[in-house]
């Protein structure tokens, strides 16, 4: 079986969004993925960057973003790494509720799990936070 | 080249703003933001968003779209959006957004619905 794995490390800004998106899409075109598959797992890689670089290393330059990419025969898996205090995604509020649906932020970790099949967050003993995201052939 | 761009006219009372690019994080977001203070300051109230061109859209730009409806509500005026692609209505739908924004296929019907 044949994996295919990139590795990324990237600075804390905002640039960094689409940098990585770039590359994303790039790895995603070579694996072979549908269109479909590739238009949410660069949404969902937009959205866990943005969170690792604004709200994980809040824009601070003296840390990166780690970011992993595997392709299998079975699935594409992307793993995004900050230098944060970590964070519980279970505290994050459901944005399609009727309070939270004008709310102007929010809907990042609702993207990721809408366009992904699994998405996992790990506290990692080194520090920081790993969101880890899956999309099935 | 601008991330996004935004091309302003005038039809009636009404301000339309074609837009092309993206509406993401950083400079797409910043640009709808500054569009919107400016026609506000101007005191045109009454906006149509040609969304057209607007091949991709992040949750920070659903984010924008969201602060432009209520900053232009709480002015008594009126946001309407045009020409959604199929992918920026999927998003809307899912964030159930699509209930709240007035949306249109056609400009001529947006037009005469701020009437």
């Amino acid at each position: 079986m044949t994996v295919e794995t990139t590795e990324l490390r990237l600075p804390s800004r905002i640039e960094t969004v689409a940098a990585a998106a770039a590359a994303v899409a790039e790895f995603v075109n070579r694996s072979g993925v549908s269109d479909d598959a590739a238009f949410g797992i660069d949404m969902a890689v937009r959205e866990a960057v943005t969170n690792a670089v604004v709200h994980g290393n809040s824009q601070d330059e003296g840390k990166v973003v780690d970011i992993v990419l595997k392709s299998s025969p079975d699935a594409v898996e992307i793993s995004v790494h900050d230098q944060g205090p970590g964070f519980n995604p279970n505290e994050v509020p459901d944005p399609t509720v009727d309070e939270n649906i004008l709310k102007t932020s929010g809907r990042g970790i609702f993207f990721m799990r809408s366009f992904m099949d699994e998405v996992d967050w790990f506290l990692p003993p080194e520090g920081g936070t790993t969101v880890r995201m899956l999309k099935r052939r | 080249m601008a991330e996004l761009n935004i091309a302003e006219r005038q039809a009636g009372d009404v301000t339309v703003l074609d837009m092309s690019g993206k509406i993401t994080i950083g400079e797409g977001s910043v640009a709808l933001r500054t569009a919107i203070r400016r026609l506000l300051e101007e005191g045109k109230k009454r906006i149509l968003l040609n969304l057209a061109g607007v091949g991709y859209i992040d949750s920070s730009g659903i984010g924008e779209l969201v602060s432009s409806y209520t900053a232009i509500n709480k002015e008594q005026g009126q946001l309407k959006l045009l020409n959604l692609t199929q992918k920026l209505q999927d998003l809307l739908t899912i964030t159930k957004l699509l209930t709240v924004f007035d949306v249109y296929e056609n400009e001529a019907e947006a037009l005469n619905s701020f009437k």
